[in-house]
């Protein structure tokens, strides 16, 4: 075992463990910290794999600002563990079976797919910022686009709303 | 009606010009008015080190006089009393025995004489009453304490040290 | 197997840089108290700490044993582990943003082996400063939270929100920076920076982006929660803003995070816009000494400018008077935001039209 791979298993089960931390711990301000763990453990993962540039974004815009904006909320409204709603138990029902479905598609999914096996080359410098700059502006410069006018739409909607009328 | 100062100006309510709103010209003339106190010479000085001189009328803690020969000028005539207006001194009258001259100048004197701290105003209108010159305002101020009881000064805390005495 | 891979002596010359930089920038952020107190003094005609030591020089370490001593009190009602954890995160992400600052040129020692004067020279430099400050707002807000008092969590709502707003205008007015240097790297945008002089105008990048740098200079104001923009503290209307419920130590941590992150941003501002650690005929300084002095030059250099920056920081916060809420908002999002979104568009129409 290489140190790389050490670190892989140690991030890999630091985001794991928080994703799980997610879900199963009552208080949403716990939630909220457990998914930043998670952000950094992905992030970590990005620098294993050479994209600095991703791992620093995914920091800066998930962990840095989008969940401060939750905590801010949750913090806000006051959410405790014992203000959380008891789902009925009809819904319980619906959503047991509704993941045990997507569980099976998933698995089925899972099971057709041909392993790459092909380690990918950590020397590479395609997560490179000016390497990702030239892909971004050529070959994919159409979705690129695309994506800035959803978000630019998104920015005159949060306005519109927010606007006193 | 006639003003009574020049200073008086209006508030000026106009909207701000484009220069004012971008308040890098207003914040550099600030910023040259702290900095220009900084080459200042402070006005705080080291207190217990570093004292002011007293002016020439301060009026400060009260002592109670002797004269040439360490006697105690004071006769409790009363005078200072009935002159303060805050009501800050009393004082018992006792007459003088044989054998007490070197210590009282008059045939009378003050057995008590006490000053309550926390009402005087140190106004200096009991050192304006004494007829003997037995009472004067200080300059020194009255020090901090934990208790009220402690500012009631009596005979032994303002009589003044006697010349005669060797300690 | 797994020990002899890495590269100790690498590892051993990184602790040793590291504990130094910490060591400085935990000495200066100590003194930065001092200097604080001594600065505002003088502006208002006072003398300033003058009784501990020689000119007060001892005050810092007074204070420091104080606070230690003080007794720690938790709130019986607050969330424990994310009390203890808000002032450690945010003296930890105060810390961990000197890792990417050039102190110095490379020194090449005669074995050939290079020792550089920056922990890490990562080419996403600048992008990990803004990724360590905006986490650092979770060290405010998770401690103004957990101290279940109404003033700590309106103190620590304001600098969330002001944190974020400032954070836009801060990275726009950096990008037209980055347009010009074409790099992300601290250390290449200092060597961009070489000397003072060239070619018929100034090298330093202050005088490329007058107009971001200006911009930059407010947000920075605004991250580090200092006068005029320290809302989140204003003691007139929060009490003591997200520490009102801290004591001892920990307090301790807030307000020492809040001087460690001062000197950092200095040092990152003077990298950005004032050369770093150039100085005018350095290349001629650089030809008559030997080159570990020379670096001790730089450091020097470097430092005097970070001390000259972090006084401007101290200037300015004992001249201006406190922002009221919707005027720092309304300067965040009306005026900051759109001004670096034009300052952005010039620079990228001067680089296509005019540098071409």
């Amino acid at each position: 075992m290489n140190p790389h791979q050490l670190v892989f298993w140690i991030l890999s089960v630091i985001a794991i463990g928080g994703a799980l931390g997610v879900i199963l711990s009552r208080n949403p301000v716990a939630s909220v910290l457990f998914l930043i763990v998670t952000f950094f453990a992905v992030s970590g993962h990005y620098i294993l794999l050479n994209a600095q540039f991703l791992a620093i974004v995914n920091i800066i815009v998930y962990a840095g600002a989008i969940m401060v904006l939750f905590l801010y909320v949750i913090m806000l409204m006051n959410l405790n563990g014992d203000v959380e709603p008891q789902k009925s138990k009809l819904l319980q029902f619906a959503g047991i079976i509704s993941g045990g479905i997507l569980f099976l598609v998933l698995l089925a999914a899972f099971k057709t797919t041909q392993l790459n096996t092909t380690p990918i080359n950590a020397s590479t410098s395609i997560g490179l910022i000016s390497e990702l700059g030239q892909v971004l502006f050529t070959r994919f410069v159409f979705p690129f686009e695309i994506s800035s006018i959803l978000f630019l739409s998104a920015m005159v909607g949060a306005v519109v709303i927010g606007k006193k009328d | 009606m006639q003003e009574l100062t020049n200073k008086r100006v209006a508030v000026d309510r106009k909207p701000m010009t484009f220069m004012e709103r971008l308040y890098i010209p207003t914040i550099i003339k600030g910023l040259f008015i702290t900095v220009g106190h900084i080459f200042k010479k402070p006005a705080t000085i080291s207190y217990p080190e570093q004292q002011r001189p007293f002016s020439p009328v301060f009026r400060g803690l009260h002592i109670l006089n002797r004269d040439e020969q360490g006697r105690e000028k004071c006769t409790a005539c009363g005078l200072c009393a009935l002159s303060c207006p805050a009501e800050a001194i009393t004082m018992e009258a006792a007459e003088r025995v044989k054998g007490e001259e070197h210590l009282y100048k008059e045939e009378k004197y003050a057995a008590k004489y006490e000053i309550n701290m926390l009402r005087c105003i140190f106004c200096g209108l009991c050192e304006e009453a004494c007829p003997k010159d037995a009472i004067y305002l200080s300059e020194t101020v009255a020090q901090a304490n934990y208790s009220r009881k402690s500012f009631i000064y009596n005979k032994e805390d303002l009589l003044i040290p006697n010349p005669n005495e060797t300690h | 197997m797994l020990l002899l891979t890495i590269d100790w002596s690498f590892i051993i010359e990184k602790l040793i840089l590291i504990s130094v930089i910490l060591g400085a920038s935990l000495g200066v952020a100590t003194y930065a108290t001092w200097g604080e107190r001594k600065v505002a003094a003088w502006m208002q005609d006072r003398k300033g700490p003058s009784r501990a030591g020689p000119f007060g020089l001892l005050q810092p370490i007074a204070d420091g044993i104080k606070l230690f001593f003080k007794e720690e009190i938790i709130p019986t009602d607050a969330n424990r582990f994310l009390f203890i954890l808000g002032p450690s995160l945010a003296m930890l992400t105060a810390c961990m943003a000197s890792a990417v600052v050039p102190w110095g040129p490379s020194i090449e020692l005669e074995s050939g082996r290079v020792i550089a004067l920056q922990v890490a020279d990562i080419n996403i430099g600048i992008l990990y400063v803004f990724g360590v400050v905006s986490v650092g707002v979770y060290g405010i807000m998770l401690g103004g939270w957990a101290s279940n008092n109404k003033y700590s969590l309106m103190g620590s709502v304001r600098a969330a929100s002001q944190a974020i707003s400032y954070e836009l205008a801060m990275g726009i007015s950096l990008i037209a920076l980055l347009m010009m240097t074409g790099t992300l790297s601290l250390a290449e945008i200092v060597n961009q920076q070489h000397g003072f002089w060239e070619n018929g105008w100034f090298t330093w990048n202050v005088a490329k982006q007058p107009l971001g740098f200006i911009i930059f200079l407010v947000c920075a104001f605004a991250e580090l929660n200092r006068a005029p923009f320290d809302l989140p503290e204003a003691e007139s209307e929060l009490v003591a803003g997200y520490h009102t419920e801290y004591s001892s130590m920990k307090l301790g941590f807030y307000l020492f995070a809040e001087y460690v992150n001062l000197f950092i941003s200095s040092a990152i501002l003077i990298t950005l816009f004032f050369g770093g650690y150039n100085f005018p005929f350095m290349d001629q300084v650089a030809g008559s000494v030997s080159p570990i002095v020379f670096s001790a030059i730089c450091v020097l250099v470097l430092m005097t400018k970070t001390i000259m920056m972090i006084l401007f920081f101290m200037f300015i916060r004992w001249t201006i008077p406190r922002f009221r809420y919707d005027q720092l908002m309304n300067l965040g999002w009306k005026s900051l935001i759109p001004l670096a979104l034009v300052n952005m568009l010039i620079t990228g129409a001067i680089i296509i039209w005019v540098l071409n």
